[in-house]
């Protein structure tokens, strides 16, 4: 039963998308397909909880290919976190889409919505997938169907935008990340995700070193630096892509990618203290530091939530270099809260270009008393970026921390110390201003982003406060990855 | 029995058809006759390959003189392979010539046309069936003749210059191989290809034997289009009639390279062709740097046809990388990508086709905004293109994963890098046309939607084809392997 359950998971936003398609003359009827896809996908993920958490793991083949390479899906505790993530914000996100979409009089509607489904199923896929092959396929797949989202304008901004998208990602995928796929491939004669790793003993630790390397940089999502440089020309597209996708599906598809590959294809035992892994550390670190410093210095609010994606993306990364169960758990945590906070982060700065169309951070000055419940959303958003309670950001970061010292890495925490400073410096002044600053306009009025707008910021917002009170069900799943 | 005179019906079919073209002239009783034949000549591929897979390789001789005196088939795997794609190109293409050619050539000139078309096949057939070596130096000429008439019937001016450019290189190399068959003849006293392999075994060290493998594989070399010999490849691709480079683009280069391997591997063996003679080294160094330059070429081309025919000569590239290996597997990936190159380049041109079809011009400049006018035509080109880049679901995903497979296998991480750069340049030429057809601006002065279906259903199950033959190998590797085990000598 959960086998097949599989296979809809990844079908369902498919055929969404399809069914978007041909009710594309009918916006309400459409916006309904859409809510009630996420709902069934919704659904048919949390159907697998129960199977996952009394630690069976439903697999399927699909088909095979080439021989030894199959097309196969199977759930673990990290993907059905993972699934679940996406799949939920997918209803708020389609929810927050409509007053955005309509708000902002956007051309080519069902259009948006059928790639934005496809999208979901590719991440899905990523998600289920049972080896690399299939990981891969889903991968390059999520790549060619964001982009037209990315695109969606169609400006000479946006292709400019395109092109480097699709250049970094592409590139690097096919790159670095087709060749570590095939070359594990040769040395082991399978690519499937297996508990402990499948590298352990076949090869010499220089080409070890070799392939983490290729794979941590061919993993493009992940965005570390120097291939970051995508994603905030991915911020051309509309705010729900930038949400859902840039803060959501797309990046953390990447750091989900190199976490599964840390544990289920090299093993921690492997990647732990080896030479490539504590060079990648200082990779994540430089990332994590450099990133914030230059969100300091953007002056548009979408590039600089760009910047702090990046720089949040590189905690996951440090987690599974590091490589042990506090940092794994923590790496894990750290994805779900930060998906809930960034996309409550661009929520918000969507409602404020609906609402006034503003789009600098040095516009805002007074904008709290005319868009209250946006700004103050933003305000717990952006203390859960930051890892300060009373919001989820916080475990994420403290299981990391413990994960640095289990390390021996005392210098970590230093450095996650630091970044949460600089996490305030470039987030905090935003509300501040917002709501102490002095407005150019000498009367300003309750004007919000429409209804559908503040609703998904209402759930989003509801999501980073539980999370600190209830981390219990993610560090769950979390916690089972390294038994 | 028929079932026994297959393999004469598979060159006989066409070659009588030819004429019998010329005398119906007008143009649908000849284009009919075309796909006729063509979709005639595929069943009997189909019966002979389903006859080797039961009772394996098929001797064939002509009038009852035994081989080596008379004239033999020989057909195993590796050519009956290579019989089914050319039956099956020329079969889908010919169903999207109809329209295609109303539109390019003038009514009196169609029934030429579709002569020199079943004539052009003909030869391409003979060619691979054949195991006589003079036989197939002659079925050689028969479809290098034809192709020089198909090129030149295109509707510009150029291609008479492209057709003569072509008929000129073309000679060259047809000199080449024939004086390298001539050595050969001299040095074994035969012309059978079994019986000369036996014979070459004890004067293989000898100059007469270097010459003429020499000969016979520059010449060779210039049929295929291996850098630096591809010069006249990009004209004739571009000039010719739309359904012209998409059935040249999808077989005739693929034959050459299949005699090329005959010759290597069945004929000479690979001790001495990849042994003795420095051949492998030379084609590694010629296969790298026609996927990298060509590839970066493609990307400067604003004619699309010309890109694509640049394209075409980058894919020759890693046809040869895979055998330079000399491994079954690389070689195993060659005769794979044979066979994916051929539906990735068929659809790619087939969708041109319909694009020139409604506007008259296949330059990039006069694209824009297509993907919305002509929304099935662009799906064409995206799978196709997605193929050629070699993302996963696509037939050319298989191909690059057997290729760079070979090669890291091989411990040639140099070539590994080179066939992922040339994806990466690929990524580049094929997207500037997705870029423009979907994001550039419309002209305003086109008007018009989409091409007729008689020419999108074709382009269609080519594009399908890419994707069926990512999923399902089993036809594609699985015969692609045993053919590179018959080539290796060793048995399927």
């Amino acid at each position: 039963m959960s086998d097949s359950m599989l296979f809809l998971i990844v079908l369902t936003p498919f055929i969404g998308a399809g069914l978007i398609v041909v009710t594309g003359n009918r916006p309400n009827l459409r916006e309904t397909v859409s809510v009630a896809t996420g709902l069934l996908l919704l659904a048919e993920v949390a159907s697998l909880v129960p199977d996952v958490l009394a630690g069976e793991t439903p697999g399927l083949l699909l088909a095979i290919p080439v021989p030894g390479v199959p097309l196969a899906l199977q759930v673990e505790p990290l993907g059905l976190l993972f699934a679940l993530i996406a799949s939920s914000l997918w209803i708020v996100t389609t929810i927050y889409a409509i007053g955005y979409m309509r708000g902002h009089h956007e051309i080519h509607q069902t259009r948006f919505y059928a790639f934005f489904a496809i999208a979901i199923g590719a991440t899905m896929g990523i998600a289920l997938a049972q080896n690399l092959f299939t990981l891969f396929l889903f991968y390059e797949l999520l790549t060619i169907s964001t982009y037209p989202l990315v695109t969606h304008a169609g400006t000479p901004e946006a292709r400019r935008g395109g092109r480097v998208y699709l250049g970094i990602l592409m590139g690097t995928s096919i790159g670095f990340l087709l060749l570590a796929v095939i070359w594990t491939w040769q040395l082991t004669g399978t690519t499937g995700f297996k508990a402990g790793g499948i590298l352990a003993g076949q090869t010499s630790p220089l080409v070890i070193g070799i392939l983490y390397g290729l794979f941590a940089f061919g993993i493009g999502k992940a965005a570390l630096m120097p291939f970051h440089r995508w994603l905030p020309a991915a911020m051309v597209a509309p705010t729900p892509v930038s949400a859902l996708l840039h803060a959501v599906a797309v990046v953390k598809a990447g750091v989900f990618a190199i976490l599964k590959v840390t544990v289920y294809i090299f093993g921690i035992d492997l990647v732990g203290g080896s030479t490539a892994s504590t060079a990648l550390l200082w990779v994540a670190v430089l990332t994590i530091i450099g990133a914030s410093l230059v969100a300091l210095y953007q002056d548009n609010l979408k590039r600089r939530l760009a910047y702090s994606t990046i720089s949040q993306l590189s905690y996951v990364v440090l987690g599974a270099v590091l490589a042990n169960a506090a940092s794994i758990s923590g790496a894990a945590v750290h994805i779900a809260t930060h998906a809930v906070g960034k996309i409550t982060l661009f929520f918000c700065a969507g409602a404020i270009l609906v609402a006034t169309h503003k789009t600098r951070v040095s516009e805002l000055d007074g904008l709290g008393r005319q868009m209250p419940l946006t700004m103050g959303a933003f305000l717990i958003a952006s203390l859960s970026i930051a890892g300060l309670p009373p919001t989820g950001g916080l475990w994420g970061k403290w299981y990391l921390a413990l994960g640095a010292l289990d390390a021996g890495y005392g210098i970590l925490v230093g450095v996650l110390m630091l970044s949460t400073l600089l996490n305030i410096a470039y987030l905090l002044p935003i509300p501040l201003r917002a709501f102490f600053g002095q407005s150019p306009k000498t009367a300003v009025q309750f004007s919000e982003a429409p209804l559908p707008c503040l609703v998904a910021i209402g759930i989003t917002t509801a999501a980073c406060v539980t999370l600190f009170f209830f981390p219990g069900p993610v560090y769950q799943l979390a916690g089972m990855l390294i038994p | 029995m028929i079932s026994a005179q297959l393999p004469a019906l598979q060159v006989v079919v066409p070659l009588l058809a030819a004429p019998l073209c010329l005398v119906l002239h007008r143009p649908f009783a000849a284009w009919l006759l075309t796909f006729v034949v063509s979709g005639i000549s595929l069943l009997v591929s189909v019966a002979l390959l389903g006859q080797i897979l039961e009772q394996g390789v098929i001797d064939y001789t002509f009038g009852g003189w035994a081989a080596p005196f008379g004239i033999a088939y020989h057909i195993d795997f590796a050519n009956a392979y290579v019989l089914l794609i050319v039956t099956a190109i020329s079969t889908v293409v010919s169903i999207f010539a109809r329209r295609s050619v109303a539109s390019e050539i003038e009514a009196h000139s169609q029934g030429l046309f579709y002569t020199a078309w079943l004539l052009c096949l003909t030869g391409l057939l003979g060619i691979t069936i054949t195991g006589d070596a003079f036989n197939l130096f002659v079925f050689l000429e028969i479809s290098s003749l034809s192709s020089y008439v198909l090129i030149a019937m295109g509707n510009d001016r150029k291609a008479l210059t492209a057709a003569y450019q072509y008929l000129i290189m073309g000679t060259i190399g047809a000199t080449f191989i024939l004086i390298g068959i001539g050595l050969l003849y001299m040095l074994t006293g035969t012309l059978n290809m079994l019986d000369m392999a036996q014979r070459l075994i004890a004067v293989a060290d000898s100059r007469t034997a270097r010459t003429g493998f020499a000969f016979l594989t520059v010449g060779l070399g210039l049929k295929i289009a291996l850098f630096p010999l591809h010069l006249w490849l990009p004209n004739a691709y571009a000039y010719a009639p739309s359904a012209v480079s998409a059935f040249l683009a999808a077989t005739a280069t693929k034959v050459a390279v299949y005699v090329l391997l005959r010759f290597m591997f069945s004929v000479f063996g690979i001790d001495f062709a990849l042994g003795a003679m420095p051949l492998s080294t030379m084609l590694v160094v010629l296969g790298s740097v026609a996927v990298l330059s060509a590839s970066t070429v493609a990307i400067f081309q604003h004619n699309l046809k010309r890109m694509l025919a640049y394209s075409s000569i980058a894919q020759i590239g890693y046809l040869v990388l895979g055998v330079s290996l000399a491994t079954p597997a690389g070689l195993t990936a060659t005769l794979l990508h044979l066979f994916n190159h051929a539906l990735m380049k068929g659809a790619l041109f087939l969708a041109l086709g319909c694009i020139a079809w409604r506007l008259g011009s296949v330059r990039l400049g006069d694209l824009g905004g297509l993907g919305y006018r002509m929304p099935w035509t662009m799906g064409v080109f995206v799978i196709g293109g997605l193929s050629l880049i070699g993302l996963p679901l696509t037939a050319g995903f298989i191909s690059k994963w057997y290729l760079v497979l070979a090669a890291v296998e091989r411990g040639w991480w140099p070539v590994v890098l080179v066939i992922i750069a040339g994806s990466l340049l690929a990524v580049i030429y094929v997207w500037r046309v997705i870029e423009t057809a979907y994001l550039g601006k419309t002209k305003e002065a086109v008007s018009g939607t989409e091409a007729p279906l008689s020419m999108l259903v074709p382009a269609w199950l080519l594009a399908i084809a890419n994707l069926y033959f990512g999923m399902h190998t089993e036809l594609s590797a699985g015969i692609a392997s045993q053919a590179a085990m018959v080539l290796f000598g060793g048995q399927p």
